[in-house]
C-alpha cells in the first residue's frame, strides 16, 4: 500500500488500544462490581422526584441556529487552509481576493447580529 | 542487518519502525494516563491551596496516590444504566470520548521524531478529532433519556461548537506564519529562544518586522486560552455541568466505569488543549535560550510546559467565577470571531508583505 496510508497505520492502532482499553475498564466493572438493580435505583434522576415524563423535551430554536452558524463558518475556515499554504506565492492579488470573501462573510455575520441570532436572552 | 519487511493488513513496514512506532503508542499511552492521575490530583490541589484548604493528602504521601485509589473504587463500583435509557447509545458514548481523546494524541509531537504519526495534515487531524468530541456529550446526554442530561448536552454541544470557529480562526492565523500544516514543522518555526516563539514575538528584536504583529498574537494567544477553557467544558465555562443548576450535566446519570470513561476523556482534552497551546504558541519542545534537537531533552521540556499551561487553566478554575450562558454566546460570537477574523487579515497582510522571514 502506498506511502501516504502508512503514515495512518500507527493511528489506527492507537484507535484500537484506546478502544480496548475503554472497554476492558468497562468491562472491569462489570465483572467486579456488585448488581443489585431495583426499580428507583434504575430511573431517571430528577432531584428527587419520581419523573414527571419523557425526557426528550422540545428544545429552544437557537440550539439549531449555533449549529447552523456553526456550519457557515467552519465551511469558512475550510476555504482559508489552503490559502495559508499558498499565501507567499498568491501575493497580494490573492489576499485581495480572500478579503472579499471575508467581507462577504463578515456581512452576513453583520446581518445576523443585527437580526439578533446571536442574542441569547 | 537484513529484515524482512512486516505486512498486516496491507500494509507494509520494515521491523525497526514497527517496533518504534509500537514503543512511542505503549509509551504514549502510559505516560498519558499517568500524567492524568496525577493532573488530576494537581487540579484538586491548587483548587484547594487557593481556598487554603489541603486538599486531598491521605492516600499516600501527599495524596499522590489518590487518582489510584480513585480508579479502584470507580472499578468496583455498580453499572446503573437507567431503565429508560438507549443502552448501546449510553454505553458507547464514554467509549467514545476516551477513544477520540486519545487518538487526537496520536499527531501531538511530544519532541524531535516522537511522534506516533507525524502527518503532514496534522493540525487538520487534530482539528477535525476535537470536533467530533461533540458526539460524545451529545449521545450521552441523550440516551440518558432524563433531563438534566439532555439540558446539559445541549448547552454543551452549542457552547464547544461556538468556540471551534474561534480555536479554528487562530489556528489559521499561526498556521500564515509558519505555512505548514505539519505540528513538527510548526514547532520548528519557533526554534531558537523564547523571542522566536509566536507568543513572544512582541521581543522578537531578531526581526524588527515581526514585532508589529507581537500585540496580534498576543491577544490570539489569549483568544485561543480561553476558547480552549470553552471548549473543554472547564471553569468559568463549566455551563453544561455547573452544580448549582444542572447537577452534573450530561454526566448525571452515569456511574462507575463509564463515569471514569468520560472524565478521563475530558482530561485528556484539557491536557490535549494544553498541548496545543505549547505547539502552537510556546515553542513546543524547544527551550527559553535554545534549540532542541535530543529526543528525551524535547520530551521533558514539552511535558514541563504542559504542566505550566496545566497550573493557569488549575488557577482559572479556583479563582473565575462561572459565567452565564448568554454571555458565554456573546463572548463566543461577538467578542471572539470578529477579532480573530481581524487578525487573519492584519497577518495575512503581513505575510503577503514581509514574507514569512528566516524559518
Amino acid at each position: 500500500m502506498s506511502e501516504l496510508l502508512l503514515e495512518y497505520l500507527p493511528i489506527v492502532i492507537f484507535l484500537c488500544v484506546a478502544f480496548v482499553l475503554g472497554g476492558a475498564f468497562m468491562l472491569a466493572s462489570a465483572i467486579f462490581a456488585p448488581k443489585s438493580p431495583d426499580s428507583e435505583k434504575l430511573s431517571a434522576y430528577e432531584c428527587g422526584f419520581n419523573a414527571f415524563d419523557d425526557a426528550r423535551l422540545k428544545f429552544d430554536v437557537r440550539f439549531y441556529l449555533v449549529a447552523i452558524l456553526l456550519i457557515i463558518f467552519d465551511l469558512e475556515i475550510a476555504f482559508l487552509f489552503p490559502w495559508v499554504l499558498s499565501i507567499e506565492g498568491l501575493g497580494w492579488p490573492g489576499y485581495l481576493s480572500v478579503m472579499i470573501f471575508f467581507g462577504m462573510l463578515t456581512i452576513g455575520l453583520i446581518y445576523e447580529w443585527r437580526k439578533g441570532a446571536l442574542n441569547w436572552e | 542487518m537484513a529484515q524482512d519487511p512486516i505486512t498486516w493488513l496491507g500494509w507494509t513496514a520494515d521491523a525497526e519502525t514497527t517496533l518504534i512506532k509500537g514503543g512511542l503508542i505503549a509509551g504514549f499511552m502510559v505516560v498519558l494516563l499517568l500524567t492524568l492521575a496525577f493532573i488530576l490530583l494537581f487540579d484538586r490541589k491548587v483548587w484547594a491551596a487557593v481556598q487554603i484548604r489541603k486538599g486531598p493528602n491521605v492516600v499516600g504521601p501527599f495524596g499522590l496516590l489518590q487518582s489510584f485509589a480513585d480508579f479502584l473504587k470507580f472499578v468496583v463500583k455498580e453499572i446503573v444504566i437507567p431503565a429508560g435509557a438507549n443502552k448501546t447509545v449510553f454505553i458507547l458514548a464514554p467509549l467514545i470520548t476516551f477513544v477520540l481523546a486519545f487518538v487526537a494524541w496520536a499527531v501531538v509531537p511530544a519532541g524531535p521524531d516522537v511522534v506516533i504519526a507525524d502527518l503532514n495534515v496534522g493540525i487538520l487531524y487534530l482539528f477535525a478529532i476535537s470536533s467530533l468530541g461533540v458526539y460524545g456529550i451529545i449521545m450521552g446526554g441523550w440516551a440518558s433519556n432524563s433531563k438534566y442530561p439532555f439540558l446539559g448536552s445541549l448547552r454543551s454541544a452549542a457552547q464547544m461548537v461556538s468556540y471551534e470557529v474561534s480555536i479554528g480562526l487562530v489556528i489559521i492565523s499561526v498556521l500564515l506564519l509558519v505555512g505548514s500544516f505539519n505540528l513538527s514543522d510548526i514547532v520548528g518555526a519557533q526554534a531558537g529562544g523564547l523571542w522566536r516563539w509566536h507568543l513572544f514575538q512582541i521581543v522578537n528584536f531578531a526581526e524588527p518586522s515581526r514585532i508589529l504583529l507581537g500585540p496580534a498574537l498576543l491577544i490570539l494567544a489569549g483568544i485561543f486560552f480561553i476558547s480552549a477553557l470553552a471548549e473543554t467544558n472547564r471553569p468559568p465555562f463549566d455551563l453544561p455541568e455547573a452544580e448549582s443548576e444542572l447537577v452534573a450535566g450530561y454526566q448525571v446519570e452515569y456511574s462507575s466505569t463509564p463515569y471514569l470513561l468520560f472524565m478521563i476523556g475530558e482530561y485528556l482534552n484539557i491536557v490535549l488543549m494544553c498541548a496545543m497551546i505549547t505547539i502552537l504558541f510556546l515553542g513546543g519542545w524547544h527551550l527559553p535560550w535554545a534549540a532542541v534537537d535530543q529526543p528525551w531533552l524535547g520530551v521533558i521540556v514539552f511535558y514541563v510546559k504542559i504542566w505550566a499551561v496545566f497550573f493557569l487553566f488549575a488557577m482559572v478554575k479556583a479563582i473565575v467565577p462561572r459565567y452565564r450562558y448568554d454571555q458565554l454566546m456573546r463572548l463566543g460570537w461577538k467578542i471572539f470571531l470578529p477579532t480573530s477574523m481581524a487578525m487573519i487579515a492584519i497577518i495575512g497582510a503581513y505575510v503577503v508583505a514581509f514574507g514569512r522571514g528566516s524559518v
